[in-house]
């Protein structure tokens, strides 16, 4: 049923030529494989960072990228909430910048979200004072807060042990599923995956 | 030969070097970034142009400004109609000492780009902000420490210009730099403390500004340096 398909992927990826095909019915979907098969190349093309791969991406009804005509949506119009593999944060301001950074009303609710994954009192401090952990939960909690379309993460847990993990895991199923958006994410850990309830393809 | 005032060359010096790192900000951004994160047909061209006053002589620059800005210049009479006036001027000073000086400017400015990491200016994208806002929020705040540096470096080579300026400019009161200064003093029997002075002064304001310049650029690492590694 057309309806049900939120998702359109056709890229050839740069490397080996690989070809990935697909329109996935579940709203949650992980891509798994060797490091340097262009898993983090597809996550970029999906963001529409890059246009490396070649193809077509149409989301929601609404085509993103096309190579066969040229168009392509900018980043800034697509609606991502984009975790990157080393979890970013902007340097020059504050973790509540960074949180709200869209927009500047966002960050109450935003600090909800810190609340719930424990680091709502790193609001004040500056991310060079940040564990890599910190980092990355709060990256994460800007991506959700920012009102995404998409949520497009790149080994989002990487950086959290085990019992953190989970609990970061359960917040954000729970909270896709709670504001119905769908997650497109790259993990090495099987676990992850299930915790998600992500539909798995290999790379 | 009119009376030669040591204070006066000082504060012109000053002035000149001031207005060209002010005029010279928004076209040394411009470029630096441009030639930091675009690529454009004539790239190497724009590059080449804007970094041929480093090696050009000094005195050839003023030669080629004079052929654009003189009286009878490219854009001479077209200056004229409009009531500037570019040979012999304040305005030839500062037009002369900017090219001089833009070289490193660009430099500095393209450097202070180039060590912004994209994945901010990524992030900034996918956080829904349009290139001009990213650049507003993201690249231009990264690189300021080494922009301001660039503008301490261009500050203190304009400072010092004297081969396009004496060329463009002449050695006029209204354009008599520290440098032109010292170099009509040597004309002179009997103006050594005068020549001392002007010099000792030219090396203080030039050492002054390369320490800023050193403090700007190890700010500027440490701000990219922050959310690496750990």
């Amino acid at each position: 049923m057309a309806a049900d398909i939120w998702l359109e992927l056709d890229l050839v990826l740069p490397v080996g030529d690989r070809r990935v095909a697909l329109a996935p019915t579940s709203r949650r979907i992980a891509f798994v494989g060797p490091s340097g098969v262009g898993k983090s190349t597809l996550l970029r093309a999906l963001a529409g960072l890059d246009r490396a791969a070649h193809g077509r991406i149409a989301f929601a009804g609404e085509t993103w990228q096309d190579s066969a005509t040229g168009s392509w949506v900018p980043p800034w119009r697509r609606g991502i909430g984009w975790v990157a593999q080393d979890a970013r944060l902007f340097p020059h301001v504050d973790v509540a910048r960074n949180l709200a950074w869209r927009d500047r009303d966002e960050l109450a609710r935003a600090r909800g979200h810190a609340r719930e994954l424990g680091v709502d009192e790193l609001v004040t401090r500056m991310p060079r004072n940040l564990s890599g952990g910190e980092r990355q939960r709060i990256a994460l909690v800007r991506a959700v807060a920012s009102r995404p379309r998409l949520l497009v993460l790149d080994e989002p847990f990487s950086a959290l042990d085990r019992p953190l993990r989970e609990r970061t895991v359960a917040w954000l199923a729970k909270h896709c599923a709670d504001a119905g958006i769908p997650l497109v994410v790259v993990s090495h850990d099987e676990r992850d995956l299930v915790g998600l309830d992500a539909e798995t393809h290999e790379l | 030969m009119s009376e030669l005032d040591p204070w006066a060359a000082v504060r012109l010096s000053l002035v000149v070097a001031l207005w060209c790192t002010v005029l010279g900000l928004p076209v040394a951004v411009a470029l630096g970034w441009l030639l930091a994160r675009k690529r454009f047909v004539g790239k190497t061209l724009v590059s080449a142009l804007v970094m041929a006053p480093m090696v050009l002589p000094p005195v050839v620059t003023g030669l080629l400004l004079l052929g654009a800005f003189g009286k009878h210049g490219l854009f001479g009479p077209l200056l004229a109609a409009v009531g500037v006036h570019v040979p012999f001027t304040l305005v030839g000073a500062v037009l002369a000492a900017a090219v001089v000086g833009l070289p490193l400017y660009v430099m500095s400015t393209r450097a202070a780009f180039e060590a912004v990491d994209p994945a901010y200016e990524e992030l900034s994208a996918t956080l829904g902000d349009t290139p001009w806002r990213t650049f507003l929020r993201v690249s231009l705040p990264l690189a300021l420490p080494g922009i301001a540096g660039g503008a301490v470096l261009s500050f203190a080579r304009s400072l010092g210009e004297f081969g396009a300026t004496i060329v463009l400019a002449g050695n006029t009161p209204d354009t008599r730099t520290i440098s032109i200064a010292i170099y009509s003093l040597l004309d002179r029997p009997g103006s050594y403390p005068e020549v001392a002075w002007l010099s000792a002064a030219s090396i203080a304001i030039s050492l002054a500004a390369l320490v800023g310049y050193e403090l700007l650029v190890r700010r500027q690492r440490r701000r990219l340096e922050i959310d690496r590694g750990r």
